[in-house]
């Protein structure tokens, strides 16, 4: 799949609550939560962000809580996929459980600066500026963790499981 | 083949002789906790799984505790959704208002978790049952839906590193001060996807109590669990208590770790954690500067009895700074009844201090306690994030009890002996 987009960038150790803050977990619907998608982080970003824009960040990204509303908050917006240093441990298995594309590349995130139009190739890993014309590649997705994407996401994942045990 | 305490538990649910780190394993879980945060959404991905009823109905525990007693409409909606799911599957151990707790503080309790058990908690701060010597971890809301299904959960065997505690414990200087000092030496994502071990004469000295407060701020070093080997303390603490059987594990001493750190506690001074990151410490006689306008103690870091009893011998004699105030929560009902027999409550209460129903509300900016503008906090809980207790230009610092109950009286950060 080729994800592109204009990218914004953050820095390290972004936490949950800047992501989705407390105040609206009240609520678990995707269209509310994008509404206020970083707004601790940067106030306009619900205004701003485009459909297919990418997210860049630091360490440690999505540390904190174990809310999915952060992912689910991201990809509600529109984001096509976040690339940072690192991801906190359990946001990364929220964003893959929910089908959020994530990418950790310390020289991406080092050398994309904020507004520079990006392309991922998420099969491969690589991670192309179209703006500065240079090219970067991810970590490996373990393939467990790529079953988990072609499944839709843990839920397809477990569901697919469920119904080969129910046949054999 | 050695291994740490965290593969031995990960082997045994995982039905396997031996796991290294980075392998990918499936393990049986003992347990699965929501709250009314995570559990709606849970609940929600449960039902597109498509099977009828939970894997077992004495396993998976629900707990409405972030905004209870419901705090407005919305609240209350999602609550309703987890009275309604625990009814429908006939779940024994959902917890009302006026039964319930912060879930953390609740498990070890009730005896829902003991030592050996493997828990996942659609809560980042399930892992402080690691305290109990158990491998617990916080995962997302899909996570735990298919553990309800399924009874199961993937995971990756994390790296241990193991931390050495030596030295006698100063007065004062407890388990909040020994983990927060930590993360100030690794940084918040010092310990990313490992385990931590707590081993060492000071932990072997420190309470049932401590060990759990440790272990729950494990995540905000980026771990996926903390843990301390079970011994005879946690025997006295878990004998009549455990619902299930349990089972102690130890490190064998030739295990392998990514890393052994060494601290000497015996000179350490309860630590602050400045805004915006828990890795921001500092001792206490660095930060007495600092003015505040509200001090919280309580949270599934510190809302135990041993903390309830450090704040009222603290506070014996004094009153809250008019220019504060002072909110004291009870992580449970029993710890709440407690505190009430001990004549802790009527303590606080003449000391001029607020005492709430056990809630997670202000420790998350959820309800009672909302910071304003410009407001400083000093609180017993794990997290000091920009906006984390309310407006996003307010501040949270982080402390110990003793500390937190002698800051409400002088009105500033300030250390225990201060008020003495």
């Amino acid at each position: 799949m080729m994800l592109q987009g204009k990218t914004w960038k953050f820095g390290a150790d972004v936490d949950t609550d800047a992501i989705i803050p407390a105040r609206y977990l009240n609520t678990s619907d995707p269209a509310e939560l994008a509404k206020h998608c970083m707004e601790d982080a940067d106030p306009a970003f619900p205004t701003k962000v485009q459909p297919g824009d990418i997210i860049i960040a630091g360490k440690n990204f999505g540390c904190g809580s174990s809310r999915e509303h952060a992912p689910i908050a991201i990809k509600a917006a529109g984001v096509s996929c976040v690339i940072a240093k690192s991801f906190a441990r359990i946001f990364y298995r929220n964003a893959f459980n929910i089908g959020l594309p994530i990418f950790e590349s310390v020289e991406a995130a080092e050398a994309i600066q904020e507004g520079d139009e990006v392309a991922v190739d998420s099969a491969q890993g690589v991670i192309k500026n179209l703006t500065k014309n240079e090219t970067y590649k991810a970590t490996p997705v373990p393939e467990f963790m790529q079953q988990i994407i072609a499944a839709g996401g843990l839920i397809g994942y477990v569901s697919e499981r469920l119904r080969g045990a129910k046949q054999a | 083949m050695a291994m740490t305490i965290t593969e031995k538990i990960l082997a045994a649910h995982a039905g396997m002789d031996r796991v290294e780190p980075g392998q990918l394993i499936n393990v049986q879980v003992d347990l699965a906790l929501g709250n009314d945060i995570t559990a709606p959404v849970a609940i929600r991905e449960f039902e597109r799984i498509g099977v009828e009823t939970v894997w077992d109905r004495e396993r998976v525990v629900l707990v409405p505790d972030h905004f209870v007693p419901n705090k407005d409409i919305k609240s209350a909606e999602q609550v309703k959704g987890l009275r309604e799911f625990a009814r429908k599957h006939q779940l024994p151990h959902f917890y009302e208002v006026g039964r319930m707790g912060v879930e953390h503080c609740l498990l070890p309790e009730q005896g829902l978790v003991g030592p050996g058990d493997l828990v996942i908690g659609a809560d980042s701060h399930t892992c402080t049952y690691g305290g109990l010597g158990a491998f617990s971890t916080g995962v997302g809301s899909t996570d735990l839906a298919a553990a309800m299904a399924l009874g199961e959960t993937w995971l990756k065997v994390p790296e241990s590193i193991k931390f050495v505690y030596y030295g006698e414990l100063p007065r004062w200087v407890g388990g909040k001060d020994l983990i927060l000092y930590t993360i100030g030496q690794i940084g918040v994502d010092g310990a990313l996807y490992m385990a931590m071990e707590f081993t060492g004469p000071a932990i072997e000295g420190l309470g049932i109590e401590g060990r759990l407060t440790m272990a729950n701020m494990a995540v905000e070093a980026g771990a996926k669990n903390g843990i301390v080997a079970p011994d005879e303390i946690t025997r006295r603490y878990v004998e009549g208590r455990a619902k299930r059987p349990y089972t102690f594990y130890q490190s064998d001493p030739d295990a392998r770790y990514a890393q052994v750190i060494e601290i000497d506690v015996s000179k350490l001074e309860p630590q602050i954690a400045f805004p915006h990151l828990p890795e921001n410490t500092r001792p206490v006689s660095e930060a007495a500067d600092v003015t505040i306008d509200q001090v919280v103690i309580g949270s599934c870091t510190n809302g135990r009895l041993s903390d309830l009893q450090l704040a009222a011998e603290v506070l014996k004699g004094h009153r809250v700074s008019d220019n504060l105030r002072l909110l004291v929560i009870p992580g449970t009902q029993d710890i709440y009844m407690q505190a009430l027999r001990e004549g802790l409550v009527e303590q606080f209460i003449e000391a001029g201090a607020a005492v709430s129903t056990p809630t997670c509300g202000p420790c998350l900016g959820g309800h009672m306690g909302i910071l304003a503008k410009g407001e400083r906090a000093l609180a017993t809980t794990n997290r000091n994030f920009v906006g984390r207790m309310g407006h996003p230009e307010s501040e949270v610092y982080l402390c110990n009890p003793a500390v937190a109950a002698a800051s409400a009286v002088l009105g500033r950060i300030a250390a225990p002996w201060e008020v003495e």
